[in-house]
């Protein structure tokens, strides 16, 4: 177990810095900031000592070299768009999107887990083909269109619900359920097809013989056996939530990190994207180191 | 073991389409989802031929006309946009470039995926290290933002919109067969192609790749509900193809402004995308049971039942 926590470690390092170098010179050539954060009539010599101050007339691979060196100090540098450092700046926005995506991921977790649990006890029935139909609708509906006529319905006519912002608890609940609906789709899929096989299996009949009651049946003995697919599933279905969910976040206003990293893309923020990068990486890092640790306690043969 | 089956049920052998409409029709849902997907193609196909001038046609008079009236004629029967050209007739051109975009980076991330995987499951340890670090650092990447990146870099034409979503798929592909690959390799058959001094391309082109070839059009399938959302998202948030280029995704985000006004602008773009991703659904399902050879008779027997 932890020659493999240290492996994977050793390789997500990689992986991430692999990545920096690409983002950080892709981005730059998106443009030159001193363009976008000066007005239109800045005279040359001003553009050239905002390019000056802020380290952007160096050569690339010098530049390259300063930001790994301030890295490796633990400085992410600033947010050119906020002057303010562009770790802070990611942290708060980060803050967000983490209770965004631990809300939504519970939720779906509990319901995708009770549904698909049903409808593969009762397989066939009504139930089992409205859950079907509820999760293929799920899985393939493109977000922002739900998302806008979900404002229109619960926010524009009927009034109930606010159209963008956070600050009560209303404001989250049209962005969690959009947010729920992708990943409710595909976990119920994975949990009724992983619940059909456990049924099937010698045990579960065993137990049925003994007179173990449908609910206990279902939710003990079935259940903890055929959750180790559907972790891998709620696995990367929550990683992509931390990515931020850059549509529903735009659509919402909600200042999570998807909506940072698309703004400072356009902004040319260079190192809040490096930051914000860095920062869902490790998040992404320990959730995965989580997962396994769910695998070890679920399943016995693992913790060796 | 199916030709057996098939055999029985079947007095006489009908040619491989003919064996494979009765399978479809064995399918209700996924026969209509087919024919929606191919009527989506036709649209794509020949809509702009006949219909680009009316879609391109202004009329001031018409601005966001709303749904379910024929006095225009029937091109309006799903209402007009901001600037009076009938919605029905721009879904139906926008087909193309929809289409288009999905089906482009779909064969693109297939072919190079599927390549580096052959070649990543079939020669040794170090080829297969450097492919999936490459894979890993794709992955560990949010796609939608490297396709930002990329975009804002380089003009967001057809073209390029179609490489940044081919490029964030390709891992999907590459991951599916290089563990296929490793499985079939260990095989009897492939063994004895080796044996017999096949070559390594003979082996992966004649022996390996047909074998894992109906995985790769099923997850392919789904794979382009998934690219076809992408894309729409890209254009929602302004980024992919740029007006007076459409796609189904660019109608949505312009009607997003006449939400409160006009709803029906934004509406039916978007239930034409959620049907057809739910129709690509239905039939990636179907397919994996249609071209597993060890689960296709339950298409068959259900097929004559239904004759």
């Amino acid at each position: 177990m932890k020659n493999r926590i240290g492996q994977r470690a050793i390789s997500s390092l990689i992986s991430l810095f692999g990545l920096v170098i690409l983002v950080f010179f892709l981005s730059r050539l998106t443009g030159d900031p001193s363009a976008l954060f000066l007005p239109v009539d800045a005279s040359e010599s001003m553009r050239e000592n905002f390019r000056e101050l802020h380290g952007l007339n160096d050569p690339l691979l010098v530049q390259f070299g300063h930001y790994v060196g301030d890295l490796l100090r633990g400085d992410f540098g600033d947010s050119l768009r906020r002057a303010r450092p562009a770790l802070d700046v990611v942290l708060e926005a980060f803050v967000w999107t983490l209770q965004l995506a631990a809300i939504t991921m519970t939720l779906v977790t509990i319901a995708a887990i009770v549904v698909g649990s049903i409808a593969a006890f009762k397989v066939g029935s009504l139930f089992d083909r409205a859950a079907s139909l509820l999760s293929l609708i799920g899985a393939s509906a493109p977000d922002f269109w739900i998302a806008i006529v979900a404002i229109v319905v619960f926010s524009l006519q009927l009034g109930w619900l606010p159209t963008s912002g956070t600050g009560t608890v209303w404001h989250w609940v049209l962005p969690i359920t959009i947010l729920f609906l992708r990943p409710f789709g595909l976990i119920l899929q994975v949990v009724r097809g992983s619940m059909l096989t456990a049924l099937g299996s010698a045990y579960v009949k065993t137990a049925r013989a003994k007179g173990v009651k449908n609910n206990r049946l279902i939710f003990v003995h079935t259940l903890r056996n055929a959750m180790l697919p559907v972790i891998t599933v709620i696995g990367d279905q929550a990683a992509a939530l931390l990515n931020g969910a850059v549509i529903v976040e735009t659509i919402f206003g909600f200042p999570g990190v998807g909506k940072l990293m698309i703004d400072a893309i356009l902004q040319r923020d260079f190192n809040v994207i490096l930051a914000a990068i860095m920062v869902t990486a490790l998040a992404i890092f320990i959730m995965n180191l989580l997962i396994d640790l769910a695998y070890a306690i679920l399943d016995p043969r693992i913790r060796t | 073991m199916s030709e057996h089956v098939a055999a029985t049920v079947r007095p006489h052998r009908k040619t491989v389409f003919g064996r494979f409409i009765s399978m479809l029709w064995a399918d209700k849902f996924a026969f209509f989802a087919t024919t929606f997907l191919l009527l989506v193609v036709l649209c794509a196909l020949i809509g702009p031929s006949l219909l680009e001038d009316v879609a391109g046609k202004q009329n001031l008079r018409a601005r966001n006309a709303p749904p379910f009236v024929l006095d225009r004629g029937w091109v309006y029967f799903l209402g007009g946009d901001a600037l009076g050209r009938p919605l029905f007739a721009r879904i139906v051109v926008a087909a193309q470039n929809t289409m288009m975009v999905a089906a482009g980076a779909v064969a693109l991330s297939i072919t190079i995926g599927a390549t580096l995987g052959l070649i990543a499951g079939y020669l040794g340890r170090w080829p297969s290290e450097i492919i999936m670090r490459f894979a890993d650092v794709i992955m560990s990447f949010p796609s939608l933002l490297l396709a930002v990146i990329v975009l804002y870099i380089l003009e967001p034409s057809v073209g390029n919109l179609i490489i940044v979503l081919a490029i964030t798929r390709i891992p999907i592909y590459l991951r599916t067969t290089r563990a296929e690959v490793l499985e079939v390799r260990e095989r009897m058959f492939v063994q004895a192609a080796q044996v017999m001094g096949a070559s390594s391309g003979r082996i992966i082109f004649r022996h390996i790749l047909p074998m894992i070839f109906p995985t790769l059009v099923t997850i392919a399938t789904l794979d382009f509900a998934f690219v076809m959302l992408a894309e729409s998202a890209l254009s929602f948030l302004g980024i992919g193809i740029q007006p007076p280029e459409i796609t189904w995704g660019l109608m949505v985000s312009q009607g997003r402004q006449y939400l409160t006004s006009a709803w029906w602008l934004a509406f039916w773009p978007g239930l034409i995308i959620i049907l057809t991703t739910m129709s690509l659904n239905l039939l990636s399902s179907w397919m994996r049971t249609a071209l597993d050879p060890t689960q296709r008779w339950r298409l068959e027997i259900g097929g004559k039942s239904n004759d």
